[in-house]
């Protein structure tokens, strides 16, 4: 009988996992670079929450063209304009500008508005929102800010919990995760917005979750096989959480397709970004938090592990 | 773990009970709720400004201006002081957030550094006898006068303290929908406003600061003097507000505030026919508002809204009685508009506006409905998938994250924790990670089964050992959303509330409530096998 289909799963899987961990670090090392170079050149794109400016939502009993609207948008002479339509729905457009340094923001906004709206028969546009630099620049820090202390005590916790080892294992992999996140949202030019900050923390969350169960078990695999070399028993330990971790993944991207899918424009970044986090943070679990573990060793019983050196001639 | 212990059973029964009287008023027709008794919940769940639509206006207090505005107080009260104690002085004038004077005769330093301890400046909050200027005698005469480095944070907490005040009176006298009025950090207002997507209203009686004088006009002054910049000291040339009005020379100190006034109305002249302000000073206003008309008679003052004259009158008669009236140029409206802000007081400062954030409400009905598919479309695959997955004990969890889901939407309609957009996410994430929670039960069940043991007892240690990590993964859940109930704005809180609840419910729906369903079946089948293993 195939229902319930858990029992397609192998019961026991052999896979080497730790054998590919270099492969793995050589690509991981790539795509921080990769990350990096885009993240410095290109940068993040920046919403209205971290660069100030203006937002603003029309809307028309009718479609709305895209292009006539940014062809009149562009004709106010506001700065920078941004015209996404389709916004939820096709009668619905979300412009953006930014303001001129030093003027009057909400009178400018309110100058565009009114300007557009002539053109635009039957168009109505809520107020305007106006974000100013003072409070966008306190908003990005504060973000970050948050992010910082997030991680700082969640590998506080995992220390006190496990082992320093483990714990700068899991930030290790969590700040992997954070830059290939950061890096997709620039490759990509993803707006990076408040809620992106919400949805780098469930990654940071989702990660450590996967860092935390893998730890358990490896724990206890340490305890429970005290001569067997590390390599083995994290290659152990992860075959057999491996069931665990196809079905919690499937799971919470089946959830979260649904959002990407059905959920508009609002939800789409901040949707795409934690399914991506999903992806990577599993990722992370095995090929960048075991290994640094393997690296630098564990202490088993009383005595310090001898760290043991990744390539070959160690194989034991 | 598996025995049906009585309180395992009944906090089952209850929690689900619980979830359904608490989140049934949001699956409800509004009609249908009305009718219901009022011992019945009706609470609806708190959607937040990005979900129902409204209006997010975020004010800063404008602190260097009350601070340049109480250093030039401090320099027409250190002026009237000396010239009152008849103590010659000369240099006065401030500079750089510090009030410089000299004294002439040297005999009298000292008599003037008390004095001016004395009646300078007011107490400092929060500490008992002390005060918020200082006095220095530099030698030579010259003496220094400044705000103590507290008084600076307490102007500007007071200054929240009577805006937010102030404002409330504004909003309660527009008898608009009710907004919320908040405190934000040492120095801001938040004003969230749902509902209303047009703020503009609500700029117009926040945005002025409705700061009411009365200034004598400095008649001595000419056109020529003025063009030439020969103002004498306590002085100062104001513009008018209507466009084309002439500035004219006025005292600086002024008469009478708006502070003393007890009431304002708008009201017709009855020979003009010209909407005008009304206003009765009560008390000691009304004195001193008598004695100067009485003293002045013949004589020109001006009237003085946030630095600009309305009107600059001449008293033909004492006015023992307080009252008088506003003309100007006005409308009935705006002549209604500022007897409005009159009546509820000025602002202490001006109030500069930050950040102004308005969802549509057919945004916000988009995205609630956006949310709702998405969630449902999220919730009925996990249900099918975790079937699949797991069979009956796949059914088990699907109805554990039912009773989940339940919970949660009644517990925030409950406690009107406000539902934002990422809470809709957040929702989705909970919803994922409680199942993980089956999951890893579940996975830790087939492995003892596979190690030999009998179904009842894998089924017990799964769940035991199983109860490590999963209080090891919400602890970390619980950190992150603590961080971002901490550091983050209004959305973002909502994401914490959502994600904590869920924390909570999770980790009771997974295991209590799987447990007891698991434990019944046990009962009532006596399997030989695990569906699972």
């Amino acid at each position: 009988m195939a229902w319930p289909l858990i029992r397609l799963i192998p019961r026991q899987t052999h896979f080497r996992f730790v054998k590919w961990a270099p492969v793995a670090a050589a690509i991981s090392a790539l795509l921080i670079a990769g990350s990096c170079v885009s993240f410095f050149t290109q940068g993040l794109n920046l919403g209205i929450d971290f660069k100030g400016g203006v937002a603003m939502e029309a809307r028309m009993p009718t479609p709305i063209s895209g292009d006539a609207l940014r062809t009149v948008a562009r004709g106010t002479g506001a700065h920078d304009v941004q015209v996404q339509d389709n916004f939820g729905s096709p009668n619905a457009a979300m412009i953006r500008f930014l303001p001129t340094a030093g003027g009057d923001a909400i009178a400018e906004a309110n100058r565009v508005k009114a300007e557009i709206i002539s053109k635009f028969p039957g168009m109505t546009m809520p107020a305007p929102s106006v974000i100013g630099a003072k409070v966008s620049g306190e908003l990005l820090m504060g973000g970050f800010k948050a992010l910082g202390i997030a991680l700082l005590l969640m590998l506080g916790y995992i220390w006190f919990r496990f082992q320093w080892q483990f714990g700068v294992g899991a930030v290790v992999a969590v700040f992997h995760d954070i830059i290939l996140t950061l890096g997709l949202l620039s490759v990509l030019q993803i707006e990076f917005s408040m809620t992106s900050i919400a949805a780098l923390l469930t990654v940071i969350g989702y990660s450590m979750n996967e860092k935390v169960i893998t730890f358990d078990r490896l724990k206890e695999n340490l305890r429970k096989y005290k001569t067997t070399p590390l390599r083995d028993i994290i290659d152990l330990s992860e075959n057999e959480r491996l069931s665990r971790t196809i079905i919690t993944g499937s799971t919470a991207l089946l959830a979260l397709g649904g959002t990407m899918v059905f959920g508009g424009p609002v939800l789409f970044p901040l949707v795409f970004t934690m399914t991506f986090g999903i992806l990577i943070g599993t990722y992370s679990s095995v090929y960048i938090a075991l290994p640094l573990i393997l690296v630098w060793g564990v202490k088993r019983g009383d005595e310090e592990a001898t760290p043991i050196k990744l390539g070959a001639g160690t194989r034991p | 773990m598996l025995t049906l212990s009585r309180w395992k059973v009944t906090a089952v029964i209850l929690s689900v009970i619980f979830g359904i009287v608490f989140s049934l008023p949001n699956m409800l027709p509004q009609k249908t709720l009305d009718a219901l008794p009022g011992w019945v919940p009706h609470q609806k769940l708190n959607l937040g400004l990005d979900l129902q639509g409204g209006s997010y206006l975020l004010y800063e207090v404008d602190t260097d201006a009350l601070r340049a505005e109480r250093l030039t107080n401090m320099v027409e009260d250190v002026r009237t002081t000396l010239r009152n104690d008849q103590i010659e002085f000369g240099e006065l004038g401030e500079a750089g957030g510090i009030v410089r004077v000299r004294i002439t005769d040297p005999g009298k330093v000292d008599q003037a550094v008390s004095l001016l301890r004395r009646s300078i400046g007011g107490p400092l909050a929060g500490a008992i006898g002390g005060r918020d200027t200082s006095v220095a005698n530099k030698g030579d005469g010259r003496l220094e006068l400044s705000f103590v480095p507290e008084a600076a944070k307490a102007d500007a907490v007071k200054a929240v303290d009577q805006s937010i005040e102030t404002i409330r009176r504004r909003i309660d006298a527009l008898g608009t929908k009710e907004p919320t009025i908040t405190k934000q950090g040492s120095n801001r207002i938040v004003i969230q406003a749902a509902g209303e997507s047009d703020p503009a209203r609500l700029q117009a009686v926040i945005g002025q600061t409705a700061k009411l004088t009365f200034q004598m006009v400095d008649e001595t002054v000419s056109q020529e003097d003025m063009i030439a910049g020969r103002i004498p000291p306590g002085v100062v040339v104001i513009p008018g507000t209507q466009p084309g009005a002439p500035p004219i020379p006025v005292a600086k100190r002024a008469l009478v505030t708006g502070e003393d006034l007890v009431t304002a109305n708008q009201e017709f002249d009855s020979q003009s026919g010209q909407a005008v302000v009304a206003f009765r000073f009560g008390g000691s206003g009304a004195r001193k508002f008598g004695d100067a008309t009485t003293r002045n008679v013949g004589k020109r003052f001006a009237i003085v809204l946030d630095g600009k004259y309305i009107s600059d009158p001449r008293i033909n008669q004492p006015l023992p009685g307080g009252s008088g009236v506003i003309t100007g140029n006005f409308t009935p409206e705006s002549a209604a508009e500022l007897a409005l802000l009159l009546r509820s007081g000025a602002l202490p400062a001006k109030l500069n506006l930050e950040e102004q954030r308005t969802v549509g409400a057919e945004l916000g009905a988009d995205a609630v409905r956006a949310g709702a598919i998405s969630l449902a479309i999220g919730a009925a695959a996990m249900f099918v998938f975790i079937i699949l997955a797991y069979g009956l004990f796949g059914i088990f969890a699907a109805l554990a994250l039912v009773v989940n889901v339940l919970l949660i939407i009644g517990i925030m309609s409950m406690t009107q924790a406000t539902l934002t957009f990422p809470g809709i996410a957040g929702l989705i994430l909970t919803l994922a990670v409680a199942v993980d929670a089956n999951v890893l039960i579940y996975e830790r069940m087939r492995d003892e089964a596979a190690a030999g043991r009998s179904p009842m007892s894998a089924a017990d240690t799964g769940f035991r050992r199983a109860m490590v990590s999963i209080m090891d993964a919400n602890i970390t859940s619980l950190i992150s959303a603590a961080i971002m109930f901490g550091f983050g704005s209004g959305p973002i809180k909502g994401f914490a509330w959502t994600l904590s609840i869920g924390v909570f419910t999770s980790v009771f729906t997974a295991i209590i409530i799987t447990q007891v369903l698991i434990g019944w079946w046990f009962k009532t089948a006596r399997p030989k096998k695990l569906p699972i293993a």
